[in-house]
């Protein structure tokens, strides 16, 4: 099939059918910031950070297809702003307290607040209650730090293909929880792959924090977003 | 009629701190206490946390020596992961000492340079706005740079070894999460001049010889202030050596019998009590045997060289002897001369370093070792400030229960109100007036121990320090804070 021709900011862009904005931005050296979205799962859209503009209307470019012609806005400074507010919602709202949390470093969540220069949140810090679930023997949940994308919900699954997690209650009550029984015969394997699907520092792989030393890390090492400009994303 | 002071805040001291003297009518001294007054409670909310998140949250505790802490929680993090002493890899041990070493090297010479030596080389009673790092800078600007290149080289190494120069990452349970490259060693061992360790070994002679000189000049002064008799708390090296990382319990009280021996720190809670006062947040931690009246000891470099029996490095060891020689072997009881100690302290870290980096193990990459899991442990260690105990309990899903800290400071806390009270009993008590110089004899007493009251309370914070005056029916008279 023909590619598809359209624009990010004014850059001329060639995109497949199918693709995604996200998907197509990146194939071009483009960087669309995603929380939720995660590369092989299905798009939902729910976290907003990848907002674009498109014809004026606002629209989520991990879910959007690509179209001919389109004109994507993707750093216009009230774009940015909107992503920064988002990203400063998303810590006030949790307790994310980067100085002891193991993901720092190879946190998406702070590697987005270093890229978007967030100094001090513009709202209050709500403080929630927020329970901590270490009963798997591998894994640990802290419910702290989770910023409800659902990755892991979608993405971990036990060998019958169950979820292995689920999120349970609704608006700003949901919260993740961890099916017992699965969870406490996952194997490292499965383990390993809930840590590193989640964005943040909610799903841990226990016993191994702190293991990579400070330099080393994957944001230390590139910032986030650096290896789709450099083109490397491809 | 009498008066209370109040010193607030003490200055040139890590945390927050005040200091109230009372006055009778005939304006004697009636009482004297050092008050703690931060809180923050660490031991509580640590409880819930993975224990190995434990290295790296307790360490912010306190931006001075937060290396402390973070090798303190990781030793007993060893103990719960089956890793305890003794059978860490020689890559990991050795990585850990010079992390430790460097921050001895650094919170020795931030003490001595940028708090301590204002009142020595300008003066007790010199104007306030000129007694500090700057009036030091502006008086022997080659002695200052040292003393800012001293610390800078020792947060260079904890950097090569724990990732950054405060609040690094380096210690894990039963190991460390990097080795030290060859480049990170030729950096220290061959860089370019001052920044090697050559030169801060022979700086490091040069403070040791710049506090002599000032004791031979003001030796009345320096012997007699703040002098008392108390036991003396630290781990040593098994067999009787300096040791800051690792050792056993020792104490000896003021005429130099030994009080404890040989005392596995595991066991810690049989030998040491803590009692609470109600008027500071600061615990009063005492020697068991000897009861909470007797039992008070002193922790720190003062302790350290009245309990071991000698230092295991050359050039501090000849120190040593000087220092050991001047109080005929016996205990030393002056406050003062824990500046001596120290500098001969960071004289002997500079020295471990150097050996330190010349010893291949920790270019080696068996970095975490772990055997079987138990419920309990305690990591102690020496701080510059003194002997730093760390406690936890953890439940079988990995989460920290109870934790227990006793800070050097927390150590140092009868001692530091002792100091506080020879002061006044001898520098304000039936004065017709109440000077700054003498009310910074009371922080030079303080300052001797170089409290951090963050620690002590597990608080937030720098330090201001109060001193109150108050006279005999409880009115303020006279307040000072800073």
């Amino acid at each position: 099939m023909n590619d598809i021709r359209f624009t990010i900011d004014g850059k001329e862009c060639l995109g497949k059918p199918g693709q995604t904005i996200v998907e197509a931005a990146k194939a071009n050296g483009v960087y669309i910031p995603v929380l939720c979205h995660f590369e092989g799962l299905k798009p939902v859209g729910s976290c907003r950070i990848c907002t674009v503009r498109v014809g004026g209307r606002f629209m989520a470019a991990c879910t959007q297809p690509l179209i001919e012609g389109m004109a994507v806005e993707n750093t216009a400074p009230d774009l940015e702003d909107m992503r920064k507010s988002l990203i400063e919602m998303l810590f006030v709202e949790g307790n994310h307290l980067c100085p002891s949390c193991e993901k720092s470093g190879n946190c998406e969540l702070q590697a987005l607040a270093y890229r978007y220069q967030l100094m001090a949140p513009r709202f209050p810090y709500l403080w929630p209650r927020r329970d901590i679930d270490a009963s798997a023997p591998l894994l640990m949940l802290d419910g702290n730090r989770c910023i409800q994308c659902l990755r892991c919900v979608r993405a971990c699954r036990a060998k019958d293909g169950r979820k292995v997690f689920a999120a349970v209650d609704r608006s700003h009550r949901v919260k993740i929880e961890v099916d017992k029984k699965l969870a406490a015969h996952l194997s490292e394997d499965q383990a390993r792959r809930a840590m590193d699907i989640c964005p943040v520092g909610a799903i841990l792989r226990k016993e191994t924090g702190f293991a990579v030393p400070i330099g080393r890390r994957k944001f230390d090492r590139a910032p986030i977003g650096s290896d789709v400009e450099k083109g490397t994303g491809r | 009629m009498g008066r209370k002071i109040t010193i607030e805040p003490v200055t040139r001291v890590e945390g927050h701190g005040k200091v109230t003297i009372r006055l009778d009518d005939a304006g004697k001294v009636t009482q004297s206490r050092f008050h703690v007054v931060e809180f923050r409670g660490f031991e509580r909310f640590v409880q819930g946390r993975p224990y190995w998140e434990a290295p790296v949250l307790v360490q912010r505790l306190c931006g001075i020596c937060p290396v402390s802490h973070h090798l303190a929680a990781a030793k007993a993090m060893d103990v719960i992961v089956g890793a305890g002493p003794g059978k860490l890899t020689a890559t990991a041990e050795k990585m850990r000492r010079l992390m430790h070493y460097g921050q001895m090297l650094q919170s020795h010479a931030l003490h001595f340079f940028y708090l301590s030596s204002p009142d020595f080389l300008l003066g007790m009673d010199a104007d306030p706005a000129v007694r500090n790092i700057i009036g030091v800078a502006a008086l022997n600007k080659d002695l200052a740079v040292q003393g800012v290149l001293l610390r800078k080289f020792g947060q260079e190494i904890i950097l090569a070894t724990a990732g950054k120069k405060i609040h690094g990452t380096g210690a894990v349970p039963g190991g460390i999460n990097k080795n030290l490259s060859p480049e990170e060693r030729d950096r220290f061992l061959k860089g370019a001049a001052p920044l090697n360790i050559d030169q801060m070994i022979e700086w490091s002679r040069a403070a040791v010889e710049l506090f002599k000189d000032y004791h031979r000049k003001n030796k009345d002064m320096v012997d007699g202030f703040a002098e008392f008799p108390s036991n003396h708390l630290s781990l040593v090296r098994k067999d009787g050596a300096l040791d800051f990382y690792h050792g056993v319990l020792r104490a000896v009280d003021a005429e130099g019998r030994k009080v404890l021996d040989d005392v596995d720190y595991q066991n810690y809670l049989e030998v040491i009590g803590e009692e609470t006062r109600s008027w500071s947040y600061m615990k009063f931690p005492y020697l068991r045997s000897l009861g909470k009246t007797d039992g008070w000891y002193r922790v720190g470099p003062l302790a350290r060289l009245n309990t071991c029996d000698y230092i295991p490095s050359p050039l501090a060891q000849k120190e040593f002897e000087v220092y050991k020689a001047y109080t005929d072997g016996k205990p030393n009881n002056m406050s003062l001369h824990t500046h001596w100690a120290r500098l001969i302290e960071l004289l002997h870290s500079a020295e471990v370093i150097k050996e330190l980096l010349l010893d291949k193990d920790l270019q080696g990459a068996k970095l975490v070792k772990k055997g079987k899991k138990v419920a309990e442990g305690v990591g102690l260690i020496e701080a510059p400030r003194g002997t730093l105990f760390h406690h936890y309990r953890i439940n079988d899903d990995d989460q920290i229960t109870m934790a227990n800290l006793i800070v050097s400071t927390t150590n140092n806390n009868e001692p530091m109100n002792r100091a506080v009270h020879w002061v006044a009993m001898n520098a304000l008590s039936e004065k017709p007036e109440i000077t700054e110089g003498m009310l910074n004899r009371v922080e030079v007493a303080i300052r001797a121990y170089d409290p951090c009251l963050s620690c002590a309370t597990h608080a937030v914070g720098r330090m201001p320090l109060e001193v109150t005056l108050v006279d005999a029916r409880g009115n303020v008279l006279q307040r000072k804070v800073r």
